[in-house]
């Protein structure tokens, strides 16, 4: 199975056991980038697929919770080529499939042909790059070569004709973020939400997986049968932040 | 391509292309929350720069109200001083105090075509956040204005215009506290409202098509320059300088004379206190090409791709990026990019104030040290300067100098 198909399966699997997927959300080397591999391991183990944030110094699609996650992982040290080697030596011992979450800059620095290669030999199954639209999607042909998932986003201000051709170009599953904003803000209103969670259905063909301000397992159960999955970052790191137990936070949101 | 075929199309008009890239460099990597906004903004300026009612509504507004033409002016005793011919820009005489005006007006303009309920903006010296605050005056728009905490402190006559103009100035705590972080907090504040907001970007900047728009709007420097030199010189500059932050007086006076080969451009960047990391902001200088708030220029970056800090005595050029044509120039090599320290800068400033009466901002006192380097060792060259903005604002900076100095009394 390639990598991106690895991906959309662990997502239908997912729906199927609990209705709705759990996708989480882990910033790579928060809190340190020693406890970090126990809470991708915990994340693994009660998540279907589990996003690795890159810190970036100038996340400009995160709020407050994320920005502040990012920052304190790169004071203490955290670098691409850390989190490739902390990823290789996990590789076999986790429970989830993984999916690189970086802004472009830093994947750029570290080569995008690197990157599909390290990626493939440290079982990352997919990338999602906020910061490259449709347009650019070119300069990922390193990636998509590999076979890696190329996540498509799409957003409630995203016109009909762009979300057909974002959802045809997506591999693994498409993120819809469902609120406008940045990362961890209240999301919109339910019943609109829910509308345009089915025009993202009816465009694509691979998994649908709603993120963006979901917190609770309430906001999840909420959006079971409109969509496969939910994503959940900023309320884990702030968990995460307070010293809580990845492991019980997730098991709370099934 | 080769550099001959990109200056080419750059002279004809021909870049950005489609997709916002002067060559390599542009682009536009945003999240794909912003892509309909900047969609819609494109289109609208598109349709506002063919319309000719659009174009006598901007020329009114800035005849009668920024006050363009601002004047070319010999210099006569700093001409001696450099043994040189010593032309001034007097952008600094444009309403608000700076070439900011003539983006700021144009994009505000724009926003109320296209239907913006409020406008945001960043802004470091202060200038472009005066601007946009006196521009949404003008047109009767709300406006909220993102400056980092720092230059809120060191550029605190500006926040006060902007506060008696009506703008809401929210100081950035976060990141690095100066430009850089007030963009991206205009961003994030862009992407939570992208159809109600518009985002009027400082600078030759950001995602497409804000280099394009930018430097279409601040072109009137070099039109202007060229016709004035002409005029008054009667011949056209041998070296024609400007400083370069995000680079947009820079890029609006060079286009003046991209087709004139004989003309040399030069961009003075900010070289801060040091050739080190973190000790200054000259991008072209000291940079690697990268992508920051959504285009791929040249930026300061360590080998992770994680964005370096900066320092600059001047808040307008303490950035870490450089407009993407800008980086094309440079590329092409149309135009060399030199870094200026805070202490030449500052001599500079001193000289313009002692030899011609006016005290120019920190930002341009880079480019006049510049020029006068550039003067040095070459017979009695013709030079021109964009003076692109007055010194009021950086009071704070020059008394705290003058205390250290012991010239205050
Ligand atoms: C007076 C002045 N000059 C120059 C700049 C630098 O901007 P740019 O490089 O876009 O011209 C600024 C920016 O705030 C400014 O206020």
């Amino acid at each position: 199975m390639k990598p991106h198909q690895r991906i959309a399966q662990a997502i239908i699997a997912g729906r199927e056991q609990h209705g709705i997927a759990l996708v989480a959300y882990v910033t790579a080397g928060y809190p340190t980038l020693d406890a970090f591999p126990e809470i991708l391991k915990e994340a693994c183990a009660h998540a279907d697929v589990v996003e690795v944030g890159i810190p970036f110094s100038n996340p400009i699609a995160d709020g407050g919770t994320l920005q502040e996650s990012a920052r304190e992982a790169l004071k203490r040290g955290a670098t691409m080529t850390k989190i490739m080697r902390t990823l290789r030596d996990l590789d076999g011992t986790l429970a989830a499939p993984l999916l690189l979450m970086g802004y472009l800059n830093p994947l750029l620095a570290y080569g995008l042909d690197r990157l599909a290669d390290d990626a493939i030999a440290a079982g990352v199954h997919g990338v999602i790059v906020p910061d490259l639209p449709l347009e650019a999607l070119g300069m990922a042909r390193p990636l998509t070569d590999a076979s890696l998932a190329t996540i498509g986003m799409v957003s409630p201000v995203t016109s009909d004709e762009r979300l057909a051709r974002i959802a045809e170009h997506a591999t693994g599953f498409v993120y819809a973020v469902t609120s406008v904003g940045v990362t961890g803000q209240k999301r919109s209103d339910q019943a609109q939400i829910i509308g345009y969670l089915t025009k993202v259905k009816a465009a694509a063909t691979i998994p649908v997986c709603a993120g963006f301000g979901i917190r609770s397992k309430q906001h999840a159960d909420a959006l079971r049968g409109a969509c496969d999955g939910v994503i959940v970052g900023s309320a884990l790191m702030e968990a995460v932040g307070q010293g809580r137990d990845v492991g019980s936070v997730l098991a709370a949101l099934r | 391509m080769t550099a001959d075929t990109l200056l080419r199309q750059l002279i004809d008009g021909e870049l950005p292309d489609d997709d916002g890239f002067f060559g390599r460099f542009g682009g536009r990597f945003v999240p794909e929350t912003l892509v309909p906004a900047l969609e819609r903004f494109e289109e609208g300026a598109r349709g506002a720069l063919d319309d000719s009612a659009f174009k006598t509504e901007l020329k009114q507004h800035q005849e009668t109200w920024v006050g363009r033409p601002t004047p070319l002016m010999y210099a006569p005793r700093l001409s001696r001083a450099w043994n040189a011919q010593v032309w001034l820009k007097r952008e600094d005489l444009a309403h608000t105090g700076a070439h900011k005006i003539n983006n700021a007006l144009g994009q505000a303009l724009i926003a109320k075509r296209i239907g913006a309920k409020r406008v945001v903006a960043e802004t470091g010296a202060g200038q472009h956040g005066v601007a946009t605050a006196a521009a949404c005056a003008r047109l009767g728009l709300p406006c909220i204005v993102y400056m980092g905490a720092i230059d809120v402190e060191r550029q605190a006559p500006n926040v006060v215009r902007m506060w008696r103009m009506g703008a809401e100035v929210r100081p950035v705590t976060t990141g690095d506290a100066t430009l850089r972080a007030a963009v991206d907090e205009a961003i994030r504040h862009w992407v939570g409202d992208p159809e109600g907001t518009h985002y009027i970007l400082g600078s030759a900047v950001g995602p497409h098509p804000f280099p394009w728009i930018v430097r279409e709007f601040q072109k009137v420097i070099g039109v202007e320059s060229h016709r004035q030199m002409l005029e008054q010189a009667k011949k056209l500059p041998d070296i024609a300088v400007a400083c370069v932050g995000g680079g947009s007086n820079a890029i609006g006076f060079f286009h003046g004379f991209l087709g004139d080969a004989d003309v040399e451009l030069h961009g003075a960047e900010a070289g801060g206190v040091g050739a080190n990391v973190g000790q200054h902001a000259a991008t072209m200088s000291g940079g690697t090409p990268g992508v920051l708030h959504g285009s791929r220029s040249m930026l300061l970056q360590d080998g992770d791709g994680q964005v370096s800090d900066t320092q600059s005595i001047s808040a307008g050029l303490d950035y870490p990026a450089i407009g993407p044509e800008h980086a094309l120039l440079a590329h092409v090599g149309r135009a060399t990019y030199h870094a200026v320290r805070d202490d030449d800068a500052i001599a500079a400033l001193d000289e313009l104030c002692r030899l011609e009466g006016i005290l120019p901002a920190v930002e341009p006192a880079h480019a006049l040290a510049l020029a006068k380097r550039l003067c040095r060792n070459r017979d009695n060259p013709t030079v021109l300067v964009n003076v692109c903005g007055r010194g009021d604002k950086d009071m704070p900076i020059l008394t705290k100098l003058a205390e250290q100095q012991g010239g205050a009394s």
